[in-house]
Order: C-alpha cells, then structure tokens, then sequence
C-alpha cells in the first residue's frame, strides 16, 4: 500500500465558505427558533416530579396500564414504552397538594397499584427529584456551560490570538446551539446526562478547533507568501485526514453505545454523536471562517522573540 | 545515520527538524534504556491495580455489630454457622476484620434466605446486629496486599437508593430562639427580676426584653450571661430600657453545624439498622445531607425511617388547681385529657429502646432506658407524684411543601405539620428510674418508635428533596450493557487502527490497552466509584483517546514526503507533541468544570473524563513512541509504511 504518503488532499475549503455560512445560519436560525418557540423537553431532573420505570413480564399497551394508573387515582401521568415493549416508564409531575412526604412516596404507590395488576412485575427504578433541586441542576446545568465556554476561550486567548478565541467560542456556541435545537426539533428528553454530553462536545468540538488552528498559525508563521484563504486551506486539508480519522473513531465507540449501552445512555450517545459530527463540520468552517472575518494575518501570529530584550510586543501595527 | 555522539534523546527545539535533514546527531529514535522500563513499570503497575476489578465479588452478608464497634461474638458465629448448615445453605467462607463479620456465600440465590436467617439467628431477643447483603471481593491476597482494590460500583450499577435531604434551617434557628426566649422569661422570673410585659419578644433572630430602668437592666443582663451564643445590645426606646439579644451570623452557622452533625449522627444509626452494607451518610454544602443505601432491597422502608421526625414527652397529668397556661389538652381513648405543658423528660434523654412484646397481654411494647440526666428526672419527679397519671405524648412531624407567590415569582415553601397525640396515660405505682416500659402502640409504631429513639432525636426536621432508586436488576443490565459498549467500541478502534496504519496502528493499539488498564488502575487506586456516565466516560476516552496518536501519525505522514524515515517519526512526535497539550489542556479544563459544578451523573462522567485525559496523554507520547522506536528506531530505514 503505497497510496498512503499520496493520500493529501486538496479541497478549497474556504471557497466555499459562503455556501457554509448561510447553512450554517439556515441550521442555526431553525435551532435557535425551535427552542424559542417549542423549547426542550425537560427530563425529570430539571422539571421535578416522580419517574417509575419498570419492568413486565410481558409486552403491555401502555394505555391500558394509563388506564389502570386513572382507577386508582393517579390522574396525570404519563405512561411510555422504554426501550422494549416490556419495559414502561411512567412520569407524573410535581404534585403540590400532596406535601413532601406523600409526593416522595408516590413512586411506590404507584409500583404497588401495579403490581396488583401485573405479578411479576419488576421495579428497575424510581426517582423523584423536588421543584427546588430540578430548578438548581438546571442553573447550575447552564453555569457550567457559560464557564467551561468562558475558560476556553481566555485559554485559547492566552496561547493563541483574539481571532483564535472568538473562532473556537463561535465554533463551540454553534455546536451546542445545533445539538440543543436537534433535542428540541425532535422532542427528545433533556437530562442531566444529555447536559453531561453537552459539555462533552464542548470538549471535543475545542479538540478538533485546536489542532486545526494550530495548524493555521503554523502556516501563517512559515509561509512567506499566499492569501490568508490559501494558507488556511492548505491547514485545513492538511489536518483532514486526522480530523476524519479522529471523528471516525470517536463515532466508533459512540455508535456502540448508542446500540449496546442501553436506554438510560442513549441520550448521551446520541447528543454526543450529533456533537461529533457537528464538531467536524464547524472546526473546519465556523472557527476558520471567523479567522477571514477577523482579518486575521500573518502579523498577528508572529512569534515574540524572547531573546530579544525589548521587544515583547512582536506584532507589527 | 549512526553517529558517536550520545545525543541519544533527540528531542531538538521544534521547528529546527525541518531544516537541514542528515545533520541530527546520534542514533535517532532510541529511547535510553531507563526510560523504557519506567514505561514498562509503570504499565506493570497499572496492570497490577486494574487487576482486581477482573475477579468477580462473591455473593455474602454481612453481620455487625448495631454499635459499630464490637466484634462478632464467637457464640454468635457458631450459631450463625450451624443455622446456615441446618438449612443447607452453601457457606465458602467466614471472615471477622473486627468490626464485622462477612459470611460468603456458595449461590448468589441464597443471599436473600441466607440475610433472614442469619437475622432471625443473632436477633432472636434483641437487636444487636446488622445484618446485611453484601458483595465480598474475590481479589487475591497478594493484590490485596499491594493495596489492590476493586472500583466500587455507583448505585445505577449496583442497585440502591440516593436520597438528598434538606434540612429545615429556619424552622431549627427559629426553635432555638423561641426556646431561648422561654428560658430567659424562666430565668427572670425565678430571680424576680422585672421585666416589663411585651407581646412581640422575638422578631427574626433577636429577642428584645424592656425594663422600667438601668438597674433593673444590669441586673438582667448579668442574670442572662449564660445565653452566649446572643450579641447583647442595650437601648433606650420610648423610656424603657431594652436587652436585645441577637443570634449573629458566625452563631447562626455554629448552630448549623451542630444541628447538621448532630442530624447526621441520628440519620448513620437509623440508616445502620436497614440492613446495607455500606451506607454513606454525608453533608452537602450548607444545609443538605445525602444518603446512598447501595444494594438495599426495600426502599419505600428507608424512605419512611429518614422521613421520620417522632419524639416522645413524658409529662404529668394536670391537677385541677392547675392554671389554665400550665395544661395542654388532649384525646386519649374518647376523653379530653389535661396534662401539664412542661415536661419531665424527652426521648433525648433515652439511651436505649426496644421494640419487644409484653409478657401478659402479648401486646408490642417498648422497653426504654433513660440516661443519667434523663433517669434522675424521672425518679424526681415520680417520687412525689405516686397515684398521679404521667402522660406519654407521642410528636410527630410531617414535612409538607406549598406554592407562594411572592413578588410575582412562585416559590416553593417547606414547612412541617406537627402531630401530637397521647399515646399512655398511666398512673404512677412507684418511683421510676433509668427503665421502664410504654405500651400501647401498634407493631409497627413500636418498631419505629424503638429504633428513632435509639438513632436519636434530629436536631432539625429534614425532608427529602431527591430520591433515585435503581433495581438490582437495572443494576446488572447496565453494568452488562456498559462493558459490552466498551469491548464493542474498543474492538471496532483497534481494528480500524490496523487497518488504517498497519505496523504504527498495532503501537497505538498496545498503547490504547496500556491506557484503558491505567484508566481503570487510577480509579480504582482513587477509590473512584465507577457509574453508568462513568463508563461512557471510558467508552469516549478510548474513542478519543487515538486522536494524539492519529496526529502523530499524520504528521509523520506528511513528513516523509520531505524528509527520510527516521527524521519524519522524529519531526512528527515532535511537531504533534504542542498540539496534543493544548488540545488536551483545554478538554481537561472542561472535565474540571463539570466535576466542580455538576452533580450525579456528571460527576462520574467527569472523574474518568479527566482521569482519561491524563492515561491517554502518558501512553500516547511516551508509550506509542517507546513502542515506535523500538521497532524502528536506531537502525536505517529506506521507507516505512503508515
């Protein structure tokens, strides 16, 4: 196999990079509008109330356990198939008039209410979270966000420029805004491990942005002649071949968990692989197009020479 | 390529390497000999720390003692023996460490039969043990030795509860302060000192007293000097002389503190008697305590007992020369009865109950020992009063939630609802002392009345904010499903690898095993438990984990267009190096962030984040490259494949 050292690519990125942004905006502006207008579909950690999942011994239409659930008292739930027909999951949301006690208990009665119906029936889990921790995670949830969005961009400030930072805080705002507004397009549940998945591609996403944009300053400090667009394209093609080994792996494994780790994962994988995904796309257009619009140059990236006593600033104006 | 000189590591300042290709000195790509066995010992170690999580734990219970301390006794033990023995359940292994005794178990089926006999063994008359399910773990002695342990597993693995309490902060300071305000009245009163009469003493955390004058004043505030935990202040408003004493905010978090200490004790002993192996009982921040039950079977009961707010008041029937402020009145058995307000003891005092039954009537029963304190009042105040009635007054507390609307915002409000009810009136025959016995309770009543006054009375009423159990059954699944994504994963990586980048793609698998294992080696070494989110976080770090080598590789790549073999596996491990840390930096940033601010499963998806990080940073720049140069280095290459 001698094609390998031939395998470069040559692909003008940035001559497309019109066409990206107005998808880029298109997708944006669809996410942006769905959460305004539909928001998320709020787990049980952030929304409070009590969640029973369990388990039958065989498949059972979850309208006739609904029904079941009515007769004996239990009004406002709503009873779903959890991954196979046998497994239901049934949420009821926070309910006021029944004080703590009876609210924290109500998991239980509704199993025992079951389990009159069902013998055989298996408890996998119960939980309930009170109104005042659902609202916590969720802000807590969104600081975490805003800081990690925060340290990485003074990081990428501190070891590389201004353009840098805001081209990897746009990358990243984009891919998070995009896999928020998949889970509010298509109504999937937000939870806390969603959240998790979120911060996840946060992570990633600045992965790929980082060894891309290294690459760019690499270039820009090395070439002596070319147009911003042409030195970025060659970075870009020149790290495609990792970015898509890279993306390729980590698609690997969460396409394993998606199909093998069971439903109470599956949000993650999911958020995750629409993040990876999505990471790819944006490291390569989002944060190397706000580089052009910027105005980045060569100048902006040279090295201070630390030898050289009186001359810290190294930038020309 | 060779050269004399022993510039052996060969790590040149970046951006040197591209220059001029044949003047690198020294044999390149060679490793010294130091540095490939600390490689190769640090992979040993971390096979030797992951190694434990392989042996499957055996199925057991666990026997302690209920007050933690004692061993086992050896009668105990025989007999535990031989009931097991009688009812043929297969016993591996007996094993006291002192505190505990854990009986492992031939079947996993049998654990739950083998837990009541056990039970029904060592408690037959009191309760002194805890008997538990518990997993013991298979881990060989010589691992054990080294300090090998398995991770532990979280609940969504293992099968338990997660309860998160909060305790009622205001109710608890707003008691304190109304308790105090009586006492200062009582003190006033018993040294007749007066005060001038005032029906708003408490407002918040100050109570104000007024006096007719200054003397009156001093004589008060040296009176009140006891009351240390209050900033006194002294005013003159309209003429009178007012004491303010406020409860400032470094007492206020004293308070806190002692309540939360002395809530978390309460709750470490009720916990202890519901059969878990291994409770954790911990403050969170401020005013909140968790409690993780793994493995326990019956959740609904521990709900009940950390819910629970009972206490007991021994109180004397009232006298009809009694004022009217000094009685309470109550049902008891269809009448009203009187009784007098203060009372002589509370279950504070107690320091032992039993739920037992009484020999004539065969009625459940509480048997109670007081303490010194609490016994010396009781025989006080029984020994002028035979022939009068004592009342025992059951208090109960139930948290209840309501919605307010302040300032436009609906807020959720905790309180609690009290219930009193008598319980025993009984007339007094003699003196009592230290111990003596309640009836009339129901079963169940008696159970939980014996085993609260036993864990103590909570300083603070607590209700439950958060509760996620997970079955036993869930438990296996995911702990099933959550390996065989690893192994899937792990599988499909290590193939596409070799496939991709041949002989460079089996390093970087030997270096992806090295960095699962040492994954695994430092959580278990941290005493990390390992959770659903947990094991995602494995699955990621193996995904992501090729990413450092896949750089390294393409740069190598491209390298070789410009330059011969051994320079371009140089220039590439070296250009890719800056790279790595800064990519890697920035994502450990982020695995910092979640483990600071996230809770539940985020934490546990962020411990092996972080932890993955540094494993796959280790074994992709050294181990890949050790494995690199053993193969390729120091010799001449005319073209390598990758």
């Amino acid at each position: 196999m001698s094609d390998s050292q031939a395998r470069t690519f040559q692909i003008d990125f940035m001559g497309k990079r019109l066409i990206a942004m107005v998808l880029s905006a298109i997708v944006l502006a669809a996410a942006l509008g769905s959460l305004a207008l539909q928001g998320l579909n709020l787990g049980l950690d952030f929304t409070g109330g009590s969640l029973v999942e369990v388990k039958l011994a065989e498949k059972v239409d979850p309208q006739t356990v609904r029904g079941y659930l009515v007769e004996a008292g239990f009004t406002n739930g709503t009873v779903q198939t959890f991954g196979s027909d046998e497994d239901l999951l049934i949420r009821v949301p926070p309910q006021e008039e029944l004080g703590i006690a009876g609210q924290v208990g109500l998991g239980d009665e509704i199993f025992v209410a079951l389990a009159t119906q069902y013998p055989g029936i298996v408890l996998q889990q119960s939980n309930y979270v009170g109104p005042a921790v659902g609202d916590e995670l969720a802000e807590d949830g969104g600081l975490a966000l805003l800081t990690a969005l925060l340290v990485v961009m003074l990081y990428i400030l501190f070891r590389f420029t201004k353009q840098f930072s805001v081209g990897a805080v746009v990358a990243l705002a984009h891919d998070v805004i995009i896999v928020l507004g998949c889970f509010s397009i298509f109504g999937w549940t937000f939870d806390l491990t969603v959240l998790a998945a979120l911060l996840a591609v946060i992570g990633y996403s600045l992965n790929d942005t980082i060894v891309v944009s290294d690459r760019i300053r690499e270039n820009f400090r090395r070439a002596r002649r070319g147009s911003p667009v042409e030195i970025i394209n060659e970075a870009l093609n020149q790290t495609l071949g990792r970015t898509l080994v890279t993306s390729l792996t980590t698609l690997f494994v969460l396409l394993a968990l998606l199909f093998a780790g069971g439903e109470v994962i599956r949000g993650f994988a999911t958020a995750l692989s629409i993040g990876v995904v999505i990471g790819t796309y944006s490291s390569i257009y989002v944060a190397a197009n706000v580089l052009l619009v910027m105005n980045i140059s060569r100048e902006d990236l040279l090295v201070p020479e630390p030898e050289q006593d009186g001359n810290e600033d190294g930038s020309f104006p | 390529m060779r050269n004399d000189e022993t510039n052996s590591q060969g790590t040149g300042e970046p951006g040197s390497t591209l220059l001029g290709a044949p003047s690198r000195r020294g044999p390149m790509n060679v490793f010294p000999a130091w540095k490939y066995t600390l490689i190769a010992l640090v992979c040993a170690l971390g096979l030797i720390y992951a190694a434990p999580n392989v042996f499957q734990p055996d199925a057991a219970v666990q026997v302690r003692a209920l007050d933690g301390d004692s061993a086992v006794g050896a009668a105990d033990r025989a007999q535990i023996t031989s009931a097991l023995a009688q009812a043929d359940i297969g016993v591996i292994g007996l094993e006291d460490d002192g505190n505990s005794l854990i009986v492992r178990l031939a079947q996993e089926g049998a654990q739950l039969s083998a837990r009541e006999l056990i039970a029904e063994t060592v408690n037959a008359d009191s309760v002194d043990y805890v008997v538990a399910l518990a997993q013991a773990p298979t881990t060989p002695q010589w691992l054990q030795d080294l300090g090998g342990k398995p991770m532990s597993l979280g609940l969504d693995l293992f099968g338990g509860a997660h309860f998160l309490l909060q305790v009622n902060m205001e109710d608890y300071i707003a008691g304190v302060v109304d308790n105090s305000a009586e006492g200062m009245r009582d003190t006033l009163i018993d040294g007749r000192i007066r005060f001038l009469p005032s029906r708003n003493w408490i407002d918040g955390q100050t109570i104000s007293i007024g006096f007719r004058d200054d003397e009156t004043r001093e004589e008060a505030k040296t009176a009140l000097v006891d009351y240390q935990d209050f900033l006194v202040q002294e005013r003159e408003v309209a003429g009178d002389f007012i004491l303010r004493f406020t409860l400032t905010e470094d007492k206020i978090r004293a308070l806190e503190d002692r309540a939360i200490s002395q809530n978390l004790t309460s709750l470490r002993n009720r916990v202890n008697e519901l059969g878990v192996s291994e409770p954790q009982v911990q403050r969170l921040g401020r005013s909140r305590i968790v409690v993780d039950l793994p493995g326990i079977q019956d959740s609904a009961r521990a709900k009940e007992i950390l819910n629970k707010f009972a206490n007991l008041e021994f109180r004397l029937e009232a006298l009809p020369r009694a004022r009217k402020s000094q009685i309470e009145t109550y049902e008891y058995e269809g009448r009203m009865q009187d009784i007098m307000r203060r009372n002589i003891v509370t279950g504070n005092n107690v320091q032992d109950a039993q739920q037992s039954y009484d020999p004539e009537t065969s009625q459940p029963q509480v048997s109670i020992e007081l303490d010194n304190e609490g016994g010396r009042k009781m025989h006080a105040s029984t020994k002028d009063n035979i022939g009068r009635s004592m009342a025992i007054l059951f208090i109960e507390q139930k948290p209840r939630v309501r919605q307010l609307v302040r300032d436009g915002e609906t807020i959720e409000e905790y309180y609690t609802v009290e219930e009193r009810r008598l319980i025993s009136v009984a007339t007094i025959q003699a003196a009592l002392g230290f111990s003596f016995r309640i009836t009339g309770l129901g079963l169940r009543e008696a159970q939980d009345l014996a085993l609260l006054l036993r864990a103590g009375a909570l300083a603070a009423p607590m209700y439950i904010v958060e509760e996620r159990t997970v079955g036993a059954q869930l438990g296996d699944e995911n702990i099933r499903r959550g390996w065989q994504s690893v192994a899937i994963g792990f599988a499909l990586v290590l193939a596409f690898m070799i496939f991709y980048y041949r002989g460079f793609g089996l390093a970087a698998n030997v270096a992806l095993t090295a960095n699962l294992t040492l994954l695994v080696a430092i959580m278990s070494i941290l005493g990390a438990t390992l959770t659903l989110p947990g094991i995602a976080g494995i699955v990621l770090t193996v995904g992501m984990a090729v990413d450092a080598n896949v750089l390294i590789f393409s740069r190598i790549r491209e390298e070789l267009k410009n330059h011969p073999p051994q320079m371009a596996i140089q220039a590439g491990f070296d250009r890719a190096l800056l790279t790595i840390t800064d990519a890697n930096v920035t994502t450990f940033f982020v695995a910092i962030i979640l483990l600071s601010i996230g809770s539940g499963p985020v934490r546990g998806f962020a411990v092996t984040l972080a932890v993955g990080i540094v494993t796959s940073m280790f074994t992709a720049i050294l181990v890949t490259r050790a494995l690199v140069n053993l193969i390729y280095g120091g010799r001449k290459l005319e073209s390598i494949k990758i």
